[in-house]
């Protein structure tokens, strides 16, 4: 099996928080992965590492062999890692339609040209459709982002990412907050995506885990607390304790 | 190839939505190109609101499509008016036009160079550098005053005629045509920028810089390109100044002439490339018809202008332009023979 994305000694900390605590982490190329863990286990600042949006206290981060811990974040976009975010991320005054084409353009390298009116490459104008319809943005592909309903803008926050064509995609709880209708529309995507693509998936719902994964990792305090096969995991008495103790917490 | 389905048909209308032109825009440019004609004993007036409107439009680049907020615009116009002066002073680049591309350029050279301090910070620090730049470049102009002619400006500058044959005569017939065209040329070029790949990703940029990353965008590269080109503008607008009054002084450089600027484009708003111009225009016939009325009150009525603007909202005052927006949607559709699509 080869390592498709992998951590070693990941730290972060915020002033005296340690909110990554050295963490080291593998994950398989073609990997179905979820990481789950309670709220304010760190797993969003491990994928806030891992694409370059925060900076590692120490620790290395290696993409299928190169070291990326100092890369952009663009680069490693460029090098396949896509990420999409918990909280919507997206361009308030841009369409859907101008959302996906703005994706898909700059993967194929054409997103510096200021010459050519958008829209007029060959080919494009198909891509970006296919990706609307299996979102379902058509219907709304030229109403601004900012004014959609909260589903809609869920499914295109997911719809950039896969426009980037990712060979490694960072999930974090891409159903958070959808409605079932639209949840499903999600999972399917997702479940569809092609099997060299490694999907890391951050959830909280069990049965989505459980479902999607072959794989798990569970983080608990910044740290990884325990991994393995799913099914393996999911047998796991300290594990539901982990989640028991936070939903007493809570 | 096969056959685009359906929703492909439709994204390739949709997407040339931003570079389609509206109707109301043909309007603007047979207005303004149709004051050459009609409005001969306003050209000088003409021609100042002409390259305010350009430098205007320098702005909204920066502003309206990249969210860089900037106190010290004037710094490129500056060098550019600078730049067209001396050249045609020392007989560098005779040449009007081709006088004007270098001014440009070289203001560009300047903005790529300060640009890099443009990326880190938040407003206020934006704010901060870009004024800082142009105190700067007017104690330069002042100190290096054998050049400039230091405080009491840029004296002997003689202009040649443009192209060779139109000479900016004293009622500045030939100056405002000529101001005209290349605001209209250079806005061209924007227009089609923005309508691009790189004009979208700007607006990304602007709205969202986290995800812009996030799919791949070079932020620093982008913003630093829109920089240089603004700056580009904004020698060009400077240029026609120093050109069209064979002229030029310290107070190209002046805070006070960024923060007028910002005002125009506040007047006329920013993100659609013609606020800058009309912005211009409203801003320098109220300047005129109140200047004359009232000399000494000019920034009273400024200021309570800017401030009826921000409380009222310019939604809310250009409400009334709305019957006229809709009738010219409805005649676009028609034209198209197309309902509302989508
Ligand atoms: N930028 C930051 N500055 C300071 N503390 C932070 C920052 N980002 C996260 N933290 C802290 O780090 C810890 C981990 O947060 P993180 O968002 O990674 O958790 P999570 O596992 O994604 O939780 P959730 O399931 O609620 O999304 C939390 O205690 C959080 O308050
Ligand atoms: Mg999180």
């Amino acid at each position: 099996m080869t390592v498709a994305l992998e951590t070693t000694n990941l730290v972060k900390q915020f002033g005296g928080l340690t909110a990554t605590d050295n963490v080291s982490i593998q994950f398989e190329a073609g990997a179905r992965h979820a990481l789950i863990g309670p709220n304010g286990a760190g797993k969003t600042t491990l994928i806030n590492l891992l694409t370059g949006m925060l900076k590692p206290t120490s620790g290395r981060i290696i993409l299928n062999g190169v070291d990326i811990t100092d890369a952009s974040p663009q680069r490693r976009v460029r090098l396949g890692m896509v990420r999409t975010f918990q909280i919507n991320q997206l361009f308030p005054d841009l369409t859907p339609l101008e959302t996906v084409g703005l994706a898909i353009s700059e993967r194929r390298g054409d997103g510096a040209d200021f010459w050519r009116v958008a829209g007029t490459k060959p080919g494009l104008n198909q891509e970006i459709a296919d990706i609307l319809d299996r979102f379902r943005l058509a219907d709304v592909m030229n109403a601004k982002t900012s004014i959609l309903p909260y589903g809609k803008q869920r499914l295109l926050e997911i719809a950039v990412a896969i426009a980037c064509k990712p060979k490694v995609l960072l999930l974090d709880e891409p159903a958070a907050g959808v409605p079932d209708e639209e949840r499903h529309e999600i999972l399917s995507s997702i479940a569809a995506l092609p099997k060299d693509v490694t999907v890391v998936l951050i959830e909280h719902d069990m049965d989505i885990v459980f479902a999607f994964s072959e794989r798990i990792s569970v983080l608990v305090n910044g740290g990884v607390f325990t991994e393995g096969p799913a099914a393996e995991v999911a047998r796991d008495p300290r594990v539901k304790a982990v989640y028991l103790g936070e939903s007493l917490d809570a | 190839m096969t056959e685009p389905t359906p929703t492909a048909k439709l994204a390739a209308q949709g997407i040339l939505a931003r570079a389609r032109w509206h109707p109301l825009e043909f309007v603007f440019w047979i207005a303004a190109f149709s004051a050459i004609w009609l409005l001969p004993n306003k050209h000088l007036i003409l021609t100042e609101i002409a390259w305010l409107a350009l430098f205007a439009l320098s702005l909204d680049l920066i502003l309206g499509y990249a969210g860089i907020l900037s106190l010290g615009h004037a710094a490129f116009f500056g060098v550019g008016s600078y730049a067209a002066a001396l050249l045609a002073k020392h007989g560098i680049i005779t040449e009007p036009v081709l006088a004007l591309v270098a001014a440009g350029l070289i203001a560009a050279v300047v903005g790529f160079a300060t640009s890099f301090l443009m990326l880190r910070g938040a407003d206020l620090t934006r704010l901060m550098v870009s004024l800082g730049v142009a105190l700067v470049l007017r104690e330069l102009a002042n100190k290096f005053s054998d050049l400039t002619g230091g405080a009491d400006g840029l004296q002997g500058v003689t202009m040649e005629p443009i192209l060779g044959r139109f000479r900016f005569d004293m009622f500045g017939h030939n100056g405002f045509a000529y101001c005209l065209i290349v605001l209209f040329v250079l806005f061209l070029a924007a227009r089609r920028l923005m309508a691009s790949p790189f004009g979208l990703a700007l607006l990304s940029v602007k709205g969202n810089p986290l995800r812009a990353r996030a799919i791949g965008i070079n932020v620093d590269a982008r913003l630093v390109t829109i920089y240089t080109i603004a700056a580009f503008y904004a020698g060009v607008a400077g240029g026609l100044l120093a050109q069209t009054t064979a002229f030029s002084s310290l107070d190209v450089f002046s805070f006070d002439r960024s923060a007028d600027l910002l005002l125009v484009l506040i007047i006329g708003g920013t993100g659609y490339l013609y606020g800058g111009l009309i912005g211009a225009v409203i801003f320098k016939v109220m300047q005129d018809y109140l200047a004359v009325l009232t000399p000494q009150y000019w920034p009273f009525w400024i200021g309570l202008v800017l401030v009826v603007l921000v409380m009222v909202g310019r939604d809310r005052m250009l409400r009334w332009t709305e019957p006229v927006r809709t009738l010219a949607n409805r005649l676009d559709w028609r034209a198209k023979g197309q309902g509302q699509a989508s």
